[in-house]
Protein backbone atom coordinates (compact mmCIF):
# COMPACT_ATOMS: atom_id res chain seq x y z
CA UNK A 1 0.00 0.00 0.00
CA UNK A 2 2.64 2.63 0.88
CA UNK A 3 4.69 1.98 -1.72
CA UNK A 4 1.25 2.46 -4.32
CA UNK A 5 1.26 5.36 -1.85
CA UNK A 6 4.25 7.27 -3.49
CA UNK A 7 4.65 6.93 -7.12
CA UNK A 8 2.43 9.83 -7.18
CA UNK A 9 5.21 11.91 -5.66
CA UNK A 10 7.15 11.28 -9.48
CA UNK A 11 4.32 14.06 -10.50
CA UNK A 12 5.90 16.84 -8.44
CA UNK A 13 9.17 16.48 -11.04
CA UNK A 14 6.89 18.62 -13.73
CA UNK A 15 5.93 21.34 -11.77
CA UNK A 16 9.53 21.83 -10.66
CA UNK A 17 10.72 21.73 -14.02
CA UNK A 18 8.06 24.13 -15.96
CA UNK A 19 7.94 26.48 -12.74
CA UNK A 20 10.98 27.22 -12.14
CA UNK A 21 11.94 29.64 -14.40
CA UNK A 22 15.88 30.46 -14.11
CA UNK A 23 16.14 26.59 -15.51
CA UNK A 24 15.52 27.82 -18.81
CA UNK A 25 14.99 31.67 -19.06
CA UNK A 26 17.91 32.47 -21.84
CA UNK A 27 18.68 31.94 -25.86
CA UNK A 28 21.52 29.74 -25.66
CA UNK A 29 21.97 26.80 -26.64
CA UNK A 30 19.58 27.02 -29.56
CA UNK A 31 19.28 23.51 -31.30
CA UNK A 32 18.44 24.19 -35.01
CA UNK A 33 18.25 27.84 -34.81
CA UNK A 34 15.64 27.48 -31.82
CA UNK A 35 16.11 28.98 -28.67
CA UNK A 36 16.25 27.25 -25.07
CA UNK A 37 13.52 28.61 -24.14
CA UNK A 38 10.67 27.05 -26.60
CA UNK A 39 12.98 23.25 -26.72
CA UNK A 40 13.61 22.99 -23.07
CA UNK A 41 9.87 23.39 -22.58
CA UNK A 42 9.06 21.33 -25.35
CA UNK A 43 11.27 18.88 -23.61
CA UNK A 44 9.01 18.56 -20.48
CA UNK A 45 6.09 17.88 -22.49
CA UNK A 46 7.13 14.13 -23.52
CA UNK A 47 8.81 13.96 -19.87
CA UNK A 48 5.40 15.13 -18.37
CA UNK A 49 3.68 12.73 -20.33
CA UNK A 50 6.28 9.53 -19.90
CA UNK A 51 6.27 10.29 -15.72
CA UNK A 52 1.98 10.28 -16.11
CA UNK A 53 1.87 7.26 -17.77
CA UNK A 54 4.46 5.19 -15.28
CA UNK A 55 2.05 6.25 -12.38
CA UNK A 56 -0.28 4.87 -14.16
CA UNK A 57 1.01 1.76 -15.04
CA UNK A 58 2.51 1.32 -11.67
CA UNK A 59 -0.69 2.22 -9.63
CA UNK A 60 -3.14 0.50 -11.88
CA UNK A 61 -5.74 -1.96 -10.12
CA UNK A 62 -4.05 -0.41 -6.90
CA UNK A 63 -6.87 0.60 -4.61
CA UNK A 64 -5.78 4.11 -3.65
CA UNK B 1 -10.47 43.27 -44.92
CA UNK B 2 -12.05 44.99 -48.28
CA UNK B 3 -15.73 43.59 -49.26
CA UNK B 4 -16.37 40.23 -48.37
CA UNK B 5 -13.83 37.22 -49.21
CA UNK B 6 -16.47 34.63 -51.05
CA UNK B 7 -14.46 31.70 -51.42
CA UNK B 8 -13.46 31.29 -47.86
CA UNK B 9 -17.23 32.10 -46.80
CA UNK B 10 -18.79 29.52 -48.61
CA UNK B 11 -15.84 26.97 -47.43
CA UNK B 12 -16.87 28.33 -44.00
CA UNK B 13 -20.80 28.56 -44.17
CA UNK B 14 -20.63 24.43 -45.92
CA UNK B 15 -18.52 23.09 -42.91
CA UNK B 16 -20.46 25.13 -40.50
CA UNK B 17 -23.25 23.59 -41.79
CA UNK B 18 -22.19 20.16 -41.78
CA UNK B 19 -21.57 20.71 -37.78
CA UNK B 20 -24.76 22.18 -37.11
CA UNK B 21 -26.57 19.34 -38.62
CA UNK B 22 -24.98 17.39 -36.96
CA UNK B 23 -25.83 19.17 -33.87
CA UNK B 24 -29.36 18.43 -34.14
CA UNK B 25 -28.92 14.83 -35.02
CA UNK B 26 -26.91 14.51 -31.68
CA UNK B 27 -30.57 14.82 -29.77
CA UNK B 28 -31.07 11.61 -31.36
CA UNK B 29 -28.06 9.76 -30.56
CA UNK B 30 -27.65 7.60 -28.06
CA UNK B 31 -31.22 8.50 -27.63
CA UNK B 32 -32.66 9.19 -24.03
CA UNK B 33 -34.97 11.45 -22.33
CA UNK B 34 -33.64 14.58 -22.98
CA UNK B 35 -36.04 16.55 -20.21
CA UNK B 36 -33.53 14.92 -18.02
CA UNK B 37 -30.95 17.38 -16.38
CA UNK B 38 -28.74 14.39 -15.87
CA UNK B 39 -29.09 13.20 -20.11
CA UNK B 40 -28.88 16.55 -21.22
CA UNK B 41 -26.06 18.29 -19.13
CA UNK B 42 -23.92 14.87 -18.39
CA UNK B 43 -24.65 12.48 -21.20
CA UNK B 44 -26.04 10.06 -19.03
CA UNK B 45 -22.23 9.83 -17.04
CA UNK B 46 -21.02 6.96 -19.66
CA UNK B 47 -18.67 8.54 -22.06
CA UNK B 48 -15.54 6.41 -22.19
CA UNK B 49 -12.04 7.17 -22.88
CA UNK B 50 -12.24 8.19 -26.77
CA UNK B 51 -15.18 10.38 -26.24
CA UNK B 52 -13.52 11.60 -23.23
CA UNK B 53 -10.75 12.81 -24.84
CA UNK B 54 -11.98 14.64 -27.31
CA UNK B 55 -14.81 16.26 -24.86
CA UNK B 56 -11.84 17.46 -22.53
CA UNK B 57 -9.28 18.30 -25.51
CA UNK B 58 -12.01 20.33 -26.66
CA UNK B 59 -11.71 22.56 -23.10
CA UNK B 60 -7.94 23.12 -24.40
CA UNK B 61 -8.53 23.66 -28.18
CA UNK B 62 -10.29 26.53 -28.30
CA UNK B 63 -10.10 30.00 -29.32
CA UNK B 64 -7.86 30.42 -26.54
CA UNK B 65 -5.62 28.34 -28.11
CA UNK B 66 -5.99 29.62 -31.91
CA UNK B 67 -6.34 33.57 -31.33
CA UNK B 68 -5.55 34.51 -27.66
CA UNK B 69 -2.39 32.95 -26.78
CA UNK B 70 -0.72 33.38 -30.54
CA UNK B 71 -1.99 37.34 -30.35
CA UNK B 72 -0.56 37.51 -26.78
CA UNK B 73 3.06 35.78 -28.07
CA UNK B 74 2.64 38.07 -31.32
CA UNK B 75 2.09 41.58 -29.43
CA UNK B 76 4.27 40.73 -25.89
CA UNK B 77 6.93 37.63 -26.82
CA UNK B 78 7.96 35.01 -24.39
CA UNK B 79 5.68 35.73 -21.58
CA UNK B 80 2.58 34.63 -23.71
CA UNK B 81 3.80 31.10 -23.66
CA UNK B 82 3.13 30.67 -20.44
CA UNK B 83 0.31 28.54 -21.84
CA UNK B 84 2.66 25.39 -21.99
CA UNK B 85 3.93 24.98 -18.59
CA UNK B 86 0.40 25.37 -17.59
CA UNK B 87 -1.21 22.78 -20.14
CA UNK B 88 2.17 20.73 -18.98
CA UNK B 89 1.01 20.81 -15.19
CA UNK B 90 -2.49 20.66 -15.24
CA UNK B 91 -2.65 16.93 -16.24
CA UNK B 92 -0.43 15.12 -13.38
CA UNK B 93 -2.65 17.77 -11.14
CA UNK B 94 -5.56 16.24 -13.04
CA UNK B 95 -4.07 13.14 -12.65
CA UNK B 96 -3.98 12.80 -8.94
CA UNK B 97 -7.06 14.98 -7.73
CA UNK B 98 -9.84 13.93 -10.09
CA UNK B 99 -10.46 10.27 -9.58
CA UNK B 100 -11.03 11.11 -6.00
CA UNK B 101 -13.84 13.63 -7.01
CA UNK B 102 -14.91 11.12 -9.56
CA UNK B 103 -15.06 8.36 -6.77
CA UNK B 104 -17.15 10.73 -4.41
CA UNK B 105 -19.63 11.82 -6.71
CA UNK B 106 -20.45 9.10 -8.60
CA UNK B 107 -21.09 7.68 -4.69
CA UNK B 108 -23.71 10.13 -4.13
CA UNK B 109 -24.81 11.34 -7.61
CA UNK B 110 -22.95 14.74 -7.48
CA UNK B 111 -23.26 16.46 -10.71
CA UNK B 112 -21.51 19.42 -9.68
CA UNK B 113 -18.31 20.97 -7.49
CA UNK B 114 -21.33 22.73 -5.17
CA UNK B 115 -23.05 19.47 -4.71
CA UNK B 116 -19.69 18.58 -3.15
CA UNK B 117 -19.37 21.03 -0.86
CA UNK B 118 -22.50 20.99 -0.39
CA UNK B 119 -22.26 17.27 0.62
CA UNK B 120 -18.93 17.47 2.63
CA UNK B 121 -19.19 20.38 4.47
CA UNK B 122 -23.15 20.60 5.27
CA UNK B 123 -23.05 24.27 4.37
CA UNK B 124 -26.17 26.13 1.96
CA UNK B 125 -24.18 29.03 1.58
CA UNK B 126 -20.67 27.79 1.03
CA UNK B 127 -22.39 25.44 -2.18
CA UNK B 128 -24.19 28.68 -2.94
CA UNK B 129 -20.65 30.48 -3.11
CA UNK B 130 -19.02 27.58 -5.14
CA UNK B 131 -21.59 27.64 -7.66
CA UNK B 132 -22.14 31.45 -8.17
CA UNK B 133 -18.41 31.51 -8.42
CA UNK B 134 -18.37 28.69 -11.12
CA UNK B 135 -21.00 30.68 -13.34
CA UNK B 136 -19.63 34.10 -12.75
CA UNK B 137 -16.00 32.62 -13.88
CA UNK B 138 -17.18 31.33 -16.86
CA UNK B 139 -18.78 34.15 -18.33
CA UNK B 140 -15.97 36.05 -19.09
CA UNK B 141 -14.40 32.52 -20.34
CA UNK B 142 -17.30 31.98 -22.98
CA UNK B 143 -16.61 35.59 -23.65
CA UNK B 144 -13.49 34.82 -25.54
CA UNK B 145 -14.76 32.21 -27.12
CA UNK B 146 -16.95 34.86 -28.94
CA UNK B 147 -14.30 37.11 -29.30
CA UNK B 148 -12.53 34.13 -31.57
CA UNK B 149 -15.85 33.49 -33.92
CA UNK B 150 -16.36 37.58 -34.37
CA UNK B 151 -12.97 37.78 -35.33
CA UNK B 152 -12.32 35.12 -38.39
CA UNK B 153 -16.34 36.73 -39.04
CA UNK B 154 -15.03 39.78 -39.65
CA UNK B 155 -11.51 38.81 -41.08
CA UNK B 156 -13.88 37.62 -43.91
CA UNK B 157 -15.55 40.69 -44.37
CA UNK B 158 -18.42 40.27 -42.81
CA UNK B 159 -18.47 43.79 -40.93
CA UNK B 160 -19.97 46.94 -41.20
CA UNK B 161 -20.04 50.93 -39.84
CA UNK B 162 -22.14 51.64 -37.07
CA UNK B 163 -24.77 49.38 -35.61
CA UNK B 164 -23.35 46.68 -38.55
CA UNK B 165 -20.27 46.09 -37.09
CA UNK B 166 -21.59 44.15 -34.40
CA UNK B 167 -22.98 42.05 -36.89
CA UNK B 168 -20.09 39.54 -36.21
CA UNK B 169 -20.43 39.43 -32.62
CA UNK B 170 -24.01 38.43 -32.92
CA UNK B 171 -24.16 36.16 -35.14
CA UNK B 172 -21.75 34.30 -32.85
CA UNK B 173 -23.78 34.70 -30.30
CA UNK B 174 -27.39 33.58 -32.25
CA UNK B 175 -25.17 30.44 -33.93
CA UNK B 176 -23.60 29.49 -30.09
CA UNK B 177 -27.45 29.60 -28.03
CA UNK B 178 -29.37 27.99 -31.10
CA UNK B 179 -27.50 24.94 -30.84
CA UNK B 180 -27.14 24.02 -27.62
CA UNK B 181 -30.82 24.78 -26.59
CA UNK B 182 -31.62 21.56 -28.21
CA UNK B 183 -29.58 18.84 -27.58
CA UNK B 184 -27.45 19.34 -24.27
CA UNK B 185 -24.14 17.63 -24.02
CA UNK B 186 -24.19 15.54 -27.01
CA UNK B 187 -24.23 17.98 -29.47
CA UNK B 188 -20.69 19.29 -28.45
CA UNK B 189 -19.55 15.51 -27.54
CA UNK B 190 -20.30 14.53 -31.24
CA UNK B 191 -19.18 17.75 -32.82
CA UNK B 192 -15.77 17.28 -30.77
CA UNK B 193 -15.21 14.56 -33.22
CA UNK B 194 -15.42 16.39 -36.32
CA UNK B 195 -13.89 19.51 -35.41
CA UNK B 196 -11.38 17.98 -33.96
CA UNK B 197 -10.85 16.25 -37.51
CA UNK B 198 -10.91 19.62 -38.89
CA UNK B 199 -8.76 21.15 -36.16
CA UNK B 200 -5.78 18.28 -36.73
CA UNK B 201 -5.89 19.21 -40.39
CA UNK B 202 -5.73 23.25 -39.64
CA UNK B 203 -3.25 22.91 -37.22
CA UNK B 204 -0.89 20.75 -39.28
CA UNK B 205 -1.10 22.99 -42.42
CA UNK B 206 -0.68 26.01 -39.83
CA UNK B 207 2.88 24.10 -38.14
CA UNK B 208 4.21 22.72 -41.49
CA UNK B 209 3.55 24.54 -44.38
CA UNK B 210 3.78 28.64 -43.01
CA UNK B 211 7.21 27.70 -41.45
CA UNK B 212 8.51 26.37 -44.50
CA UNK B 213 7.36 29.57 -46.84
CA UNK B 214 8.81 31.48 -43.70
CA UNK B 215 12.61 29.65 -44.32
CA UNK B 216 12.07 27.06 -41.18
CA UNK B 217 12.04 27.79 -37.47
CA UNK B 218 14.83 29.09 -37.19
CA UNK B 219 14.20 31.80 -39.30
CA UNK B 220 11.06 32.32 -37.69
CA UNK B 221 13.00 32.98 -34.25
CA UNK B 222 15.59 35.03 -36.21
CA UNK B 223 13.09 37.42 -37.04
CA UNK B 224 11.90 38.05 -33.62
CA UNK B 225 13.95 40.69 -31.84
CA UNK B 226 15.70 38.95 -28.91
CA UNK B 227 14.55 40.56 -26.22
CA UNK B 228 10.58 39.09 -27.08
CA UNK B 229 12.29 35.48 -26.80
CA UNK B 230 13.03 35.77 -23.46
CA UNK B 231 11.47 36.42 -20.25
CA UNK B 232 12.86 40.39 -18.53
CA UNK B 233 15.32 38.78 -16.56
CA UNK B 234 14.93 40.01 -12.58
CA UNK B 235 16.85 43.15 -11.65
CA UNK B 236 17.42 44.07 -8.09
CA UNK B 237 14.26 45.31 -6.67
CA UNK B 238 12.10 43.48 -9.04
CA UNK B 239 11.58 39.26 -9.98
CA UNK B 240 11.28 40.78 -13.71
CA UNK B 241 8.56 38.61 -15.98
CA UNK B 242 9.71 35.37 -14.04
CA UNK B 243 7.59 35.37 -11.28
CA UNK B 244 4.48 36.81 -13.46
CA UNK B 245 5.31 33.56 -16.11
CA UNK B 246 5.68 31.27 -13.42
CA UNK B 247 2.62 32.15 -11.42
CA UNK B 248 0.26 32.80 -14.60
CA UNK B 249 0.92 29.40 -15.72
CA UNK B 250 0.80 27.58 -11.97
CA UNK B 251 -2.83 29.52 -11.60
CA UNK B 252 -3.90 29.04 -14.31
CA UNK B 253 -3.32 24.91 -14.16
CA UNK B 254 -5.13 25.08 -10.45
CA UNK B 255 -8.31 26.89 -11.86
CA UNK B 256 -8.71 24.68 -15.02
CA UNK B 257 -10.56 22.05 -13.71
CA UNK B 258 -12.81 24.16 -11.17
CA UNK B 259 -14.54 25.70 -13.80
CA UNK B 260 -17.71 24.24 -14.17
CA UNK B 261 -17.09 22.86 -18.03
CA UNK B 262 -14.13 20.82 -16.99
CA UNK B 263 -15.76 19.08 -14.37
CA UNK B 264 -18.35 18.28 -16.27
CA UNK B 265 -16.13 16.70 -18.57
CA UNK B 266 -14.63 15.16 -15.80
CA UNK B 267 -18.01 13.92 -14.20
CA UNK B 268 -19.43 12.51 -17.57
CA UNK B 269 -16.59 10.26 -18.00
CA UNK B 270 -17.35 6.54 -17.05
CA UNK B 271 -14.67 6.43 -14.51
CA UNK B 272 -11.40 6.84 -12.54
CA UNK B 273 -9.21 4.67 -14.74
CA UNK B 274 -11.08 6.83 -18.23
CA UNK B 275 -9.54 10.05 -16.32
CA UNK B 276 -6.29 8.66 -15.52
CA UNK B 277 -5.98 7.17 -19.01
CA UNK B 278 -6.72 10.25 -20.27
CA UNK B 279 -4.37 12.61 -18.90
CA UNK B 280 -1.23 10.34 -19.54
CA UNK B 281 -2.76 10.88 -23.09
CA UNK B 282 -4.02 14.57 -23.19
CA UNK B 283 -0.12 15.91 -23.42
CA UNK B 284 -0.49 15.36 -27.12
CA UNK B 285 -2.56 18.98 -27.20
CA UNK B 286 0.04 20.53 -25.09
CA UNK B 287 2.42 19.84 -27.45
CA UNK B 288 0.28 21.15 -30.21
CA UNK B 289 -0.41 24.11 -27.87
CA UNK B 290 2.89 25.33 -27.70
CA UNK B 291 3.48 24.94 -31.31
CA UNK B 292 0.12 27.12 -32.02
CA UNK B 293 1.74 29.57 -29.78
CA UNK B 294 4.49 30.16 -31.94
CA UNK B 295 2.09 31.25 -34.70
CA UNK B 296 2.37 35.06 -32.81
CA UNK B 297 5.88 34.68 -33.63
CA UNK B 298 5.35 33.51 -37.68
CA UNK B 299 3.12 36.56 -38.14
CA UNK B 300 5.86 38.63 -36.62
CA UNK B 301 8.24 37.12 -39.26
CA UNK B 302 5.46 37.54 -41.61
CA UNK B 303 5.32 41.24 -40.64
CA UNK B 304 1.33 40.88 -41.47
CA UNK B 305 0.48 44.20 -39.31
CA UNK B 306 2.61 46.16 -42.17
CA UNK B 307 -0.20 44.52 -44.78
CA UNK B 308 -2.00 47.42 -45.21
CA UNK B 309 -4.97 45.05 -46.32
CA UNK B 310 -4.94 44.21 -42.93
CA UNK B 311 -4.69 47.79 -41.41
CA UNK B 312 -8.21 47.79 -40.69
CA UNK B 313 -8.54 44.30 -39.17
CA UNK B 314 -5.50 45.32 -36.47
CA UNK B 315 -7.60 48.39 -35.81
CA UNK B 316 -10.48 46.75 -35.24
CA UNK B 317 -9.16 43.65 -33.32
CA UNK B 318 -6.22 44.84 -32.48
CA UNK B 319 -3.39 41.51 -31.80
CA UNK B 320 -6.22 39.78 -31.55
CA UNK B 321 -6.38 39.79 -35.68
CA UNK B 322 -2.94 38.21 -35.85
CA UNK B 323 -3.68 34.63 -36.35
CA UNK B 324 -6.35 35.34 -38.81
CA UNK B 325 -4.12 38.12 -40.79
CA UNK B 326 -1.29 35.20 -40.77
CA UNK B 327 -4.03 32.56 -42.27
CA UNK B 328 -5.15 35.32 -44.89
CA UNK B 329 -1.70 36.02 -46.06
CA UNK B 330 -0.47 32.51 -46.30
CA UNK B 331 -3.36 30.48 -47.37
CA UNK B 332 -4.99 30.13 -50.85
CA UNK B 333 -8.72 31.27 -50.00
CA UNK B 334 -10.75 27.90 -49.83
CA UNK B 335 -8.36 27.05 -47.33
CA UNK B 336 -9.01 29.84 -45.28
CA UNK B 337 -12.30 29.17 -44.91
CA UNK B 338 -11.81 26.16 -43.90
CA UNK B 339 -9.07 27.20 -41.03
CA UNK B 340 -11.33 29.79 -40.15
CA UNK B 341 -14.38 27.01 -39.43
CA UNK B 342 -11.74 25.19 -37.37
CA UNK B 343 -11.14 27.99 -35.44
CA UNK B 344 -15.19 29.30 -35.05
CA UNK B 345 -16.00 25.30 -34.72
CA UNK B 346 -13.67 25.07 -31.80
CA UNK B 347 -14.83 28.11 -29.83
CA UNK B 348 -18.06 26.88 -30.76
CA UNK B 349 -18.02 23.83 -28.52
CA UNK B 350 -16.45 24.60 -25.57
CA UNK B 351 -18.69 27.59 -25.74
CA UNK B 352 -21.37 25.04 -25.78
CA UNK B 353 -20.28 22.74 -23.36
CA UNK B 354 -19.31 26.17 -20.42
CA UNK B 355 -22.93 27.55 -20.68
CA UNK B 356 -24.36 23.50 -19.98
CA UNK B 357 -22.13 23.67 -17.20
CA UNK B 358 -22.74 26.66 -15.82
CA UNK B 359 -26.54 26.05 -16.43
CA UNK B 360 -26.34 22.72 -14.40
CA UNK B 361 -24.70 24.26 -11.87
CA UNK B 362 -27.71 27.31 -11.59
CA UNK B 363 -30.58 24.78 -11.80
CA UNK B 364 -28.74 22.31 -9.65
CA UNK B 365 -27.49 24.60 -6.68
CA UNK B 366 -29.52 27.56 -6.85
CA UNK B 367 -32.54 26.68 -8.53
CA UNK B 368 -33.14 23.87 -6.85
CA UNK B 369 -32.28 24.66 -3.76
CA UNK B 370 -33.38 27.80 -3.18
CA UNK B 371 -35.99 28.89 -5.35
CA UNK B 372 -38.13 25.68 -6.68
CA UNK B 373 -37.42 22.43 -4.62
CA UNK B 374 -39.51 20.68 -5.89
CA UNK B 375 -39.24 21.29 -9.42
CA UNK B 376 -38.28 17.70 -11.15
CA UNK B 377 -37.76 16.38 -15.03
CA UNK B 378 -39.11 18.72 -17.40
CA UNK B 379 -39.33 21.95 -15.09
CA UNK B 380 -35.69 21.01 -14.23
CA UNK B 381 -34.51 20.65 -17.71
CA UNK B 382 -36.03 23.77 -19.06
CA UNK B 383 -34.31 25.78 -15.71
CA UNK B 384 -31.13 24.91 -17.48
CA UNK B 385 -31.89 25.75 -20.79
CA UNK B 386 -32.95 29.01 -19.93
CA UNK B 387 -29.93 29.75 -17.74
CA UNK B 388 -27.44 28.76 -20.09
CA UNK B 389 -29.01 31.15 -22.42
CA UNK B 390 -28.81 33.61 -19.63
CA UNK B 391 -24.92 32.35 -19.15
CA UNK B 392 -24.15 33.45 -22.93
CA UNK B 393 -25.56 37.23 -22.27
CA UNK B 394 -23.45 37.77 -19.36
CA UNK B 395 -20.28 36.75 -21.74
CA UNK B 396 -22.09 39.18 -24.11
CA UNK B 397 -22.10 41.79 -21.61
CA UNK B 398 -18.18 41.20 -20.78
CA UNK B 399 -17.59 41.75 -24.08
CA UNK B 400 -19.52 45.03 -24.85
CA UNK B 401 -18.39 46.62 -21.05
CA UNK B 402 -14.24 45.38 -21.28
CA UNK B 403 -12.99 46.09 -24.61
CA UNK B 404 -9.86 43.79 -24.15
CA UNK B 405 -6.61 44.23 -26.62
CA UNK B 406 -5.88 40.81 -25.57
CA UNK B 407 -8.44 38.49 -25.47
CA UNK B 408 -6.52 36.10 -22.80
CA UNK B 409 -7.42 38.85 -20.24
CA UNK B 410 -10.92 37.45 -20.05
CA UNK B 411 -9.94 33.96 -19.65
CA UNK B 412 -7.44 34.77 -17.11
CA UNK B 413 -9.91 37.03 -15.28
CA UNK B 414 -12.37 33.87 -15.14
CA UNK B 415 -9.24 32.33 -13.65
CA UNK B 416 -8.93 34.86 -10.47
CA UNK B 417 -12.66 33.97 -9.41
CA UNK B 418 -13.12 30.02 -9.78
CA UNK B 419 -9.36 29.89 -8.24
CA UNK B 420 -11.38 31.23 -5.00
CA UNK B 421 -12.68 27.92 -5.05
CA UNK B 422 -9.99 25.85 -4.51
CA UNK B 423 -9.85 25.78 -0.96
CA UNK B 424 -13.51 24.39 -1.03
CA UNK B 425 -13.74 21.83 -3.46
CA UNK B 426 -9.80 20.77 -4.14
CA UNK B 427 -8.33 20.85 -0.46
CA UNK B 428 -12.24 19.46 0.69
CA UNK B 429 -11.17 16.28 -1.47
CA UNK B 430 -8.82 15.75 1.15
CA UNK B 431 -9.40 17.14 4.61
CA UNK B 432 -12.16 18.62 6.26
CA UNK B 433 -9.81 20.23 8.74
CA UNK B 434 -10.73 23.46 7.36
CA UNK B 435 -14.16 24.74 8.84
CA UNK B 436 -17.23 25.68 6.87
CA UNK B 437 -17.38 29.36 7.49
CA UNK B 438 -13.89 29.70 8.24
CA UNK B 439 -13.51 28.54 4.21
CA UNK B 440 -16.51 31.02 3.72
CA UNK B 441 -14.83 33.87 5.07
CA UNK B 442 -11.70 32.82 2.71
CA UNK B 443 -13.42 32.85 -0.07
CA UNK B 444 -14.91 36.27 0.54
CA UNK B 445 -11.63 37.72 1.08
CA UNK B 446 -10.36 36.02 -2.12
CA UNK B 447 -13.03 37.31 -4.35
CA UNK B 448 -13.15 40.90 -2.95
CA UNK B 449 -8.95 41.07 -3.12
CA UNK B 450 -9.07 39.43 -6.44
CA UNK B 451 -11.79 41.93 -7.57
CA UNK B 452 -9.89 44.93 -5.87
CA UNK B 453 -6.75 44.43 -8.07
CA UNK B 454 -8.61 43.42 -11.20
CA UNK B 455 -10.23 46.49 -10.62
CA UNK B 456 -7.00 48.41 -9.84
CA UNK B 457 -6.03 46.96 -13.65
CA UNK B 458 -8.68 48.40 -14.90
CA UNK B 459 -9.89 44.86 -15.80
CA UNK B 460 -7.14 44.67 -18.76
CA UNK B 461 -4.62 42.64 -17.18
CA UNK B 462 -4.26 40.67 -14.51
CA UNK B 463 -0.34 40.83 -13.58
CA UNK B 464 -0.19 42.58 -10.25
CA UNK B 465 3.31 43.63 -9.16
CA UNK B 466 2.97 42.90 -5.49
CA UNK B 467 5.77 44.36 -3.43
CA UNK B 468 7.04 42.60 -0.09
CA UNK B 469 10.00 44.45 1.59
CA UNK B 470 11.04 46.71 -1.40
CA UNK B 471 11.31 43.79 -3.47
CA UNK B 472 8.40 43.79 -6.26
CA UNK B 473 6.99 40.68 -7.33
CA UNK B 474 4.92 40.57 -10.21
CA UNK B 475 2.35 37.68 -10.24
CA UNK B 476 -0.99 36.65 -11.35
CA UNK B 477 -3.62 37.74 -9.26
CA UNK B 478 -5.58 34.71 -9.17
CA UNK B 479 -2.28 33.19 -6.63
CA UNK B 480 -2.73 35.98 -4.46
CA UNK B 481 -6.05 36.47 -3.84
CA UNK B 482 -5.72 32.57 -3.19
CA UNK B 483 -3.06 33.13 -1.12
CA UNK B 484 -5.12 35.53 0.92
CA UNK B 485 -8.29 33.20 0.76
CA UNK B 486 -6.20 30.36 2.12
CA UNK B 487 -4.59 32.23 5.02
CA UNK B 488 -7.94 33.60 6.36
CA UNK B 489 -9.45 29.95 6.01
CA UNK B 490 -6.67 28.48 7.94
CA UNK B 491 -7.19 31.42 10.53
CA UNK B 492 -11.29 31.42 10.86
CA UNK B 493 -11.44 27.48 10.43
CA UNK B 494 -8.64 27.60 13.69
CA UNK B 495 -10.60 30.38 15.84
CA UNK B 496 -14.12 28.68 15.58
CA UNK B 497 -12.92 25.34 16.11
CA UNK B 498 -10.81 26.34 19.23
CA UNK B 499 -14.30 28.20 20.28
CA UNK B 500 -16.11 24.86 19.59
CA UNK B 501 -18.42 26.45 16.83
CA UNK B 502 -20.63 23.34 14.96
CA UNK B 503 -19.15 21.87 11.62
CA UNK B 504 -22.03 20.18 10.00
CA UNK B 505 -22.51 16.54 9.50
CA UNK B 506 -19.99 15.46 6.73
CA UNK B 507 -22.01 13.35 4.09
CA UNK B 508 -19.48 11.67 2.71
CA UNK B 509 -17.18 8.88 3.98
CA UNK B 510 -13.30 8.00 4.10
CA UNK B 511 -13.69 5.22 1.36
CA UNK B 512 -16.08 7.22 -0.89
CA UNK B 513 -13.18 8.87 -2.45
CA UNK B 514 -11.39 5.48 -3.07
CA UNK B 515 -12.15 3.39 -6.63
Amino acid sequence: MRRVWRWPLLLIVPFVGTLWVPFYNSLEPRIGGIPYFYWYQFLWVGISATLTAIVYFATRGADR
Amino acid sequence: MNGINTTALAVFAALFVLVTVLGFFAARWRRADLHQLHEWGLGGRRFGTVVTWFLLGGDLYTAYTFVAVPALVFGQGAIGFFAMPYTIISYPFVFVVMPRLWNVSRRHGYITAADFVRGRFDSAALALAVAATGILATMPYIALQLVGIQVVLGAMGIQGRGWMAELPLVGAFVILAAYTYQSGLRAPALIAVVKDAIIYVTVAAAVMIIPSKLGGYAAIFAAVPPAKLILTPPNPGTLGQSSAYATLALGSALALFLYPHSLTGVLSSSGPGVIRRNSAMLPAYSFLLGLIALLGYMAIADKVDQVPAFADGFQQYGPNFSVPALFLHMFPPWFVGFAFAAIAIGALVPAAIMSIAAANLFTRNIYKEFIRPTCAGKEESTAAKMASLAVKFGALVFIVLVPQKYAIQLQLLGGVWILQTFPAVIVGLYTRRLHRWGLLAGWLTGMTLGTWMARELAFKATVYPLVVGGLVIPGYTALWALMANLAVAVVVSAALSGVGVANGQDATRAEDYRG
